[in-house]
């Protein structure tokens, strides 16, 4: 958790994958069209990535990955960006977090 | 027919037959004696007449052996009904082929369709109560009622196709449970809201400036995520042909079997992903209508509701015309 909590500090976006992940590289595709350059931290490739996938379970991440964090506060998986992509929330989030600027 | 002589003495049980007719004729002959008007009877006709006894008992036989053979059918078969009646009831679809692998597929696709026809049925319904309402100018208050009842009814349709591609995902991604025009343009196993929000700018006047700019806004956050997990699809088949491709080449080592396995785990995997990007495409469809219902008045929702409608009623009705169309 500690591990999760220190990358997700690290930048405005940070999102948690797995290299095998489609419905990530889904996610991460959103991200860049929004303009924005999220850190990608692959769960498969890290040295504690099985503890992180079950911090992340804890925090209710349901499927473990992709999970979003931005200006640290962890935000959702695939379901819940994309709700809150279309009401418009995930852009004024990235904006408050100076991810992006428009 | 064999030879049937009195003075044959060898008995077996292949000879029951004969022994019948020896005993009929016999009986005949003692009552030939008894009653005078038949003497003239002879061997032959005796002998006849035994024979045509005897095919009529052999023949009763037969058909009380048929007739039982019928009733414990029939028995077996009212069992089968009321065990069908059972299933259907608990909501398992029982499919009439006996092939067990094919009817689990088969079940998954066919009770859908059948799901889907009867939720189309009643959207349609609730489609034309809304047109009444609109038409005769019912009040804001009444319309709301309506045009959220026919949102709600769109939730169970998500719902429902979210059960759906848990059993069969590949039946749903097909888009046979859609008319042929309606598959002109599926993707991801339903409809674009990006185009669909496009159709209707136009039908949805007066909009404000700020309802304008959220609908186009809607419409392009729409844009981006189809993109996002059109995209993420794009990278699903390129990994599943990259997986299978890999367990190709010269098969002569023992070690490839256990690659091979392990890839076509490995492919098994990824196919199981899939159902999660029609979930997600149905999550986008569901909140891009909630989003929209949002934005715009009641009065606004519900005609957008409708020219929707009208809209998939006009493809649904170009599939029929094209499949009743006149071949050379």
């Amino acid at each position: 958790m500690d591990r999760i909590r220190e990358l997700a500090s690290k930048k405005a976006a940070v999102i948690f994958t797995k290299s095998s992940c489609c419905m990530c590289y889904s996610i991460k595709q959103l991200f860049y069209e929004l303009g924005a350059s999220p850190a990608v931290h692959e769960l498969d490739k890290e040295a504690r990535g099985r503890e992180m996938e079950l911090a992340l379970r804890g925090l209710g991440c349901n499927p473990s990955v992709p999970a979003v964090f931005i200006g640290g506060v962890f935000v959702g998986s695939t379901t819940d960006v994309i709700s809150l992509h279309v009401d418009g929330s995930l852009k004024q989030m990235l904006i408050d977090a100076k991810a992006i600027w428009f | 027919m064999a030879d049937v002589s009195p003075r044959t003495d060898t008995s077996t049980d292949a000879d029951t037959e004969d022994k019948n007719l020896r005993f009929q004729i016999n009986q005949s002959q003692d009552m030939v004696a008894s009653d005078g008007s038949d003497k003239y009877r002879d061997q032959k006709t005796l002998r006849r007449l035994a024979q045509n006894r005897e095919a009529a008992r052999k023949s009763r036989l037969r058909k009380k052996a048929y007739v039982q053979q019928l009733e414990s059918s029939r028995m077996k078969l009212t069992q089968l009904e009321q065990e069908l009646q059972r299933a259907r009831q608990q909501g398992i679809f029982v499919s009439s082929s006996g092939d067990q692998s094919q009817s689990m597929g088969g079940n998954g696709a066919l009770a859908f369709d059948v799901e889907y026809a009867r939720w189309l049925e009643e959207h349609n319904r609730r489609i034309n109560e809304l047109r009444g309402a609109v038409n005769s100018h019912a009040g804001d208050g009444e319309l709301r009622i309506i045009v959220d009842g026919v949102l709600a009814h769109y939730d169970s349709i998500f719902r429902i196709k979210g059960d759906a591609a848990k059993a069969d995902v590949f039946h749903i991604l097909s888009g046979m449970w859609k008319t042929p025009a309606e598959r002109c343009f599926l993707w991801l196993g339903g409809f674009r809201s990006s185009e669909l929000l496009k159709l209707l700018i136009n039908h949805l006047e007066p909009l404000t400036e700020q309802q304008l700019s959220s609908i186009n806004n809607l419409q392009q956050s729409s844009q981006q995520a189809e993109d996002a997990l059109s995209q993420g699809m794009e990278a699903l088949q390129q990994s599943l042909a990259e997986t299978l491709a890999g367990s190709l080449g010269p098969s002569a080592s023992s070690g490839n079997v256990a690659n091979y396995m392990g890839q076509m785990a490995m492919a098994m995997g990824k196919l199981g992903t899939l159902e999660g990007f029609i979930r997600q495409a149905d999550n986008l469809r569901q909140q891009t209508l909630q989003h929209m219902h949002h934005i715009l008045t009641t009065r606004q929702s519900a005609r957008a509701l409708l020219a929707i409608n009208d809209y998939f009623s006009r493809l649904r009705a170009l599939s029929s015309l094209w499949l009743a169309r006149p071949r050379e």
